[in-house]
C-alpha cells in the first residue's frame, strides 16, 4: 500500500512518519501541503509539529491548505486517515473528528514516555492491537487537552470512539484521560501522542508504536 | 474605510491556561483585586466600501469559518466608527 504523509510548513515529523511507514513494510508518498491531488495514495499521515506556526490556532490555517480539501474528500469516502499531535489537531479543526485539543492544563509543554490503552482496535489503524492493550510510546505536546461539551464525550464513550486512553497520569488535562479518538466509521484516527517515534529498539521507548504503521496491512487482509 | 472588530473568547467552560497564568502573574506584581482572567482574541478588519448587512454577514461567516473555532469559542462582531487614526497616535 501507498502511505502518503503530508509537509506542511513547520511540520516536525513528516520524516520519521514515513520511516515508520517503511518499518511497517509499505511504502511512504511525499504528499506537500500545496499538492492538489494525493498522487494515487490508499491512505494518509498527518505528522506532528507547528504547522504555519500554530498561528491563529494548532492546525487553523492547515485546514485551509489545498492538500487538505483532497484529504477532507478523500476521508469522507473512508480513505485512511492517521493525524498525529499536530495532525490531530488538523483533523478537529476540518472536522473530521469531534472536540478540539487546547493548552495543556499546567501550561507547560510536556514531552516523556507515556502509557496509553487502546480501546479501539477496531479502526483502520489500530487493528494491529489487542483491545484493551497497553502500550508505551512518546508524548510531547503543549496543546494537547483534548475537549469536547459533555454529550459529545458521553456519545464517543457509548459509540466506542474513544481510540486510547491515558494510563499512569494525565499529561495534559485532556477529557476523561483522553488520547485519541476515531470517527464513526473508524477510517480517521487522531492521536495525540507519537508512535511514530516508537518503531526502532535503537531509539525511543520501545517498537510499541509500530502497530499503527502496520494495521492497514493486516486490515486488508482480514 | 470602515474597521470591523471580531473578538474571540474562550467559551465560559473551556478552561483558559492563558488567562490562568496571567491571573497568578498580577499579584506577584502587587495588582489585587483581580478575581478570574480569560484571555481572547481582537481581529480587526479593514472593509473596502461601506459596511452593509451583506458585509456583516460575510465577516460573520470569517468568523466562524476561520477566525473561531466553534467547538471552543464564541465570538462577537461589532462596526467600529471613526477609523482614521492620525499618523502616529496610538491605536
Amino acid at each position: 500500500m501507498k502511505i502518503g504523509v503530508v509537509t506542511f510548513p513547520g511540520s516536525l515529523d513528516d520524516v520519521d512518519a514515513a520511516r515508520a511507514v517503511g518499518l511497517g513494510g509499505q511504502e511512504a508518498v511525499a504528499l506537500w501541503h500545496g499538492d492538489h491531488d494525493l498522487r494515487g495514495v490508499d491512505a494518509v499521515v498527518l505528522p506532528g509539529g507547528f504547522s504555519y506556526g500554530d498561528y491563529l490556532r494548532c492546525g487553523a490555517i492547515s485546514r485551509f491548505s489545498p492538500v487538505m480539501t483532497e484529504v477532507i474528500e478523500a476521508a469522507t469516502k473512508g480513505m485512511p486517515v492517521l493525524g498525529i499531535c499536530n495532525g490531530f489537531q488538523i483533523l478537529c479543526e476540518s472536522h473530521l473528528l469531534p472536540g478540539a485539543l487546547i493548552r495543556n492544563d499546567h501550561r507547560k509543554f510536556v514531552c516523556r514516555d507515556q502509557r496509553l490503552r487502546i480501546e479501539n482496535n477496531r479502526t483502520a489503524w489500530t487493528s494491529a492491537y489487542a483491545e484493551g492493550q497497553e502500550i508505551t510510546v512518546v508524548l510531547k505536546n503543549g496543546e494537547g487537552g483534548y475537549v469536547a461539551d459533555e454529550p459529545t464525550l458521553d456519545r464517543l464513550e457509548g459509540e466506542g470512539q474513544v481510540l486510547a486512553r491515558y494510563l499512569d497520569l494525565n499529561p495534559n488535562g485532556s477529557a476523561r484521560d483522553i488520547a485519541g479518538v476515531t470517527n464513526e466509521r473508524g477510517n480517521v484516527v487522531g492521536l495525540m501522542p507519537h508512535p511514530e517515534h516508537s518503531v526502532e529498539e535503537l531509539t525511543g521507548s520501545g517498537t510499541d508504536g509500530l502497530g499503527f504503521f502496520t494495521s492497514l496491512v493486516e486490515s486488508a487482509f482480514a | 474605510m470602515a474597521r470591523v472588530v471580531v473578538d474571540v473568547m474562550p467559551k465560559p467552560e473551556i478552561l483558559d491556561p492563558q488567562g490562568k497564568a496571567v491571573l497568578g502573574a498580577l499579584p506577584r506584581l502587587g495588582f489585587s483585586g483581580v478575581t478570574d482572567v480569560r484571555q481572547g482574541k481582537r481581529f480587526e478588519l479593514e472593509i473596502a466600501g461601506e459596511v452593509t448587512a451583506e458585509v456583516l454577514a460575510e465577516v460573520e461567516k470569517m468568523a466562524e469559518t476561520l477566525l473561531s473555532n466553534p467547538v471552543i469559542e464564541n465570538f462577537a462582531v461589532h462596526v467600529e466608527d471613526d477609523v482614521t487614526p492620525a499618523a502616529g497616535s496610538p491605536a
